[in-house]
């Protein structure tokens, strides 16, 4: 068991200095390991595809039989594929946050922050990690468009993939925020059934957002999944043949009073959102010691 | 900047719990520094203060000649760490886990490669390093932990508890690690543990109880230091006994592990006169020549078992009191 040592110089590692480089590196690295734990997990893969493939298929397709008459020549499936395209997103996302729980509980989170890099750099590697494959995940369903009516054309696939990643870099943030905090699996499993079903009911992916009732419409308007939504909703329906009415019912956009919100400054809610909860989460980890 | 570690009046508190109270040491480089002492004693708590994972309520101590305050990058940069729970990453293979590691760490790229054989050899997991750990037993993955925490070429290696939970088989191989690379490596080794055979593998040792160091020496020096032998008995009677001992002997007895325990210059010789003269019945006797056991129960009034039943009591308050990271 005791091996005679034979004595070797050690090769020399040169030990740098703390240094913006050195706090990117990092970032990549947590990246990194996203991506190589979401590629060898193919069962968590189809998973997170099971619901928005549920809702688009099949509540989609059996709630289209009443409601034929009234949407024409759009298939309701047509109006519900934004929505399970935010749906795809919202669940991996949430998913990837709850990984630093789980890193919390095996150990390895202490590896990442003993480290000699600053806290910025592990809490957004992590986020644009979370964003990346969440945002893969809705390639899955975007590739599905042309089964629900939607024309493959590359520019709207373009800028979709751009608002999904933008949404699941937000979502991301939140759940680094919460996890932050949350130190327990289950609590925090636990608090995101809570959130994510009302969130994604208010958010205007199974219903459009024009004509609701005053306590609905308010609650709609408050739901910051909403503002993701609608800014996918548009860019998709801008690629469809339909006539202008049915695109006022179905397409209605998201209204504050009389003002219908431009899709810049829904994605600038979006985004600054998304910034100030990472804030948070940065902050959290940094006091976290 | 000589010594590797230097300690003054650390102290660390949580609520009314002071878990190290002032205490002060240095460790030379190139040294084998071992902590020695029960559960709950302030090992664990002094090592997270010195890798700058806890912030100390009072007191100063440099490592690798850094503040542990005011420095804590240079600090973690000179460090490398193996905690006493497992840190690694399951799911990515040990090369995965070592690549990941460097970059956090920032090694060059172009040192990375052959640092990362080099590492894996000298723990003999070379051949596997493309395997999961996931797949790995008990004692590779501490291996590999040791590994990782001197991919970054530290210049002091805190070990806690690097043995824990491992079978004598495995630990006895993780020391025969530990061992090579102190000769290979201009590193400094700093471990806790409360295995007593383990700590004679150490250059000088510390032993600590409830936060303070009573004593720190080499091995061979506390042990020459106690002098002498181990009588323990048992018998039909212990309070006679321990009435007896006193009254014919002159001889202090005390409890330690359920038997009657006392100290004597030459132990065999003693026996005999032992069962002609006490008076009660002896069931059984053994005598052992001074280890650390005798050292840390010549300093504490305990042996380390007893302390460990006392600590483990302490140990759960402390868990009360603080619950993050």
């Amino acid at each position: 068991m005791t091996a005679t040592v034979d004595v070797v110089e050690a090769i020399r590692v040169k030990r740098p200095t703390g240094s913006f480089r050195h706090d990117l590196r990092a970032v990549r690295v947590v990246w990194q390991r996203e991506m190589i734990r979401f590629t060898r997990d193919r069962l968590r893969i189809i998973t997170s595809l099971i619901q928005p493939v549920l809702f688009l298929f099949v509540l989609g397709t059996g709630l289209s039989t009443i409601t034929t008459g009234s949407t024409h020549n759009v298939n309701l499936r047509t109006f519900m594929y934004p929505g399970a395209l935010a749906m795809a997103v919202l669940f991996t996302a949430m998913f990837s946050a709850a990984s630093i729980v789980w890193d919390r509980e095996f150990g390895f989170l202490r590896e990442m922050l003993v480290a000699p890099v600053s806290r910025w750099s592990i809490v957004l590697g992590k986020c644009l990690g979370g964003a990346t494959t969440a945002s893969l995940q809705g390639v899955i369903i975007l590739a599905l468009a042309g089964v629900v009516g939607v024309p493959y054309s590359l520019s709207m696939m373009v800028t979709v993939f751009g608002e999904l990643l933008l949404l699941a870099f937000t979502l991301t943030a939140f759940g680094v925020m919460t996890a932050a905090r949350i130190t327990q699996f289950q609590a925090f499993m636990a608090l995101n059934q809570m959130l994510l079903m009302p969130l994604f009911f208010l958010s205007g992916a199974l219903f459009p957002l024009g004509n609701l009732p005053g306590w609905l419409q308010v609650l709609t308007r408050i739901d910051p999944l909403t503002y993701a939504v609608d800014p996918v909703r548009r860019t998709i329906f801008a690629h469809l043949h339909a006539s202008p009415a049915m695109m006022a019912r179905l397409n209605p956009g998201v209204t504050w009073g009389s003002y219908r919100v431009s899709t810049a400054l829904e994605l600038l809610i979006v985004a600054a959102m998304g910034i100030a909860m990472l804030g948070v989460g940065i902050w959290s980890f940094k006091s976290a010691d | 900047m000589n010594a590797a570690v230097a300690v003054r009046d650390l102290t660390k508190r949580y609520g009314d719990l002071t878990a190290v109270d002032h205490v002060s040491f240095d460790v030379a480089a190139g040294e084998i520094f071992g902590f020695l002492g029960p559960n709950g004693a302030g090992k664990s708590t002094t090592i997270k203060m010195l890798c700058t994972l806890a912030e100390p309520s009072d007191g100063t101590a440099t490592v690798a000649g850094y503040d542990v305050r005011q420095e804590q990058g240079a600090v973690r940069r000179n460090i490398g760490l193996v905690f006493q729970d497992p840190t690694l990453d399951q799911y990515l293979t040990a090369d995965q886990n070592l690549r990941m590691h460097a970059e956090l760490y920032g090694v060059p790229r172009a040192e990375l490669k052959d640092r990362m054989t080099q590492v894996l050899e000298m723990v003999g997991l070379a051949d596997r390093r493309s395997a999961l750990v996931s797949t790995y037993s008990g004692g590779m993955r501490r291996r590999l932990e040791i590994a990782r925490g001197m991919l970054h070429a530290p210049r002091v290696l805190f070990l806690d508890e690097p043995t824990v939970g491992l079978d004598p088989q495995t630990r006895s191989s993780i020391w025969s690690y530990i061992n090579d690379l102190r000769k290979r490596e201009d590193i400094t080794i700093f471990l806790t543990t409360h295995y007593m055979d383990e700590a004679e593998y150490c250059d000088r040792i510390a032993i600590m109880d409830h936060g303070r160091i009573v004593v720190l020496d080499t091995p061979e020096a506390l042990k020459a230091g106690v002098g002498e032998d181990r009588v323990q008995i048992t018998t039909v009677d212990d309070d006679a006994a321990i009435a007896a001992l006193q009254e014919q002997f002159g001889i202090t007895g005390r409890f330690a592990e359920g038997q009657l325990t006392f100290s004597v210059p030459s132990g065999e010789q003693f026996v005999p006169r032992l069962f002609a003269e006490l008076g009660v019945a002896i069931k059984s006797v053994s005598v052992s020549r001074p280890s650390l056991d005798d050292v840390f129960m010549a300093h504490t009034g305990t042996t380390i078992r007893d302390a460990e039943t006392v600590g483990n009591r302490e140990l759960m308050r402390m868990f009360g009191a603080r619950r993050r990271l």
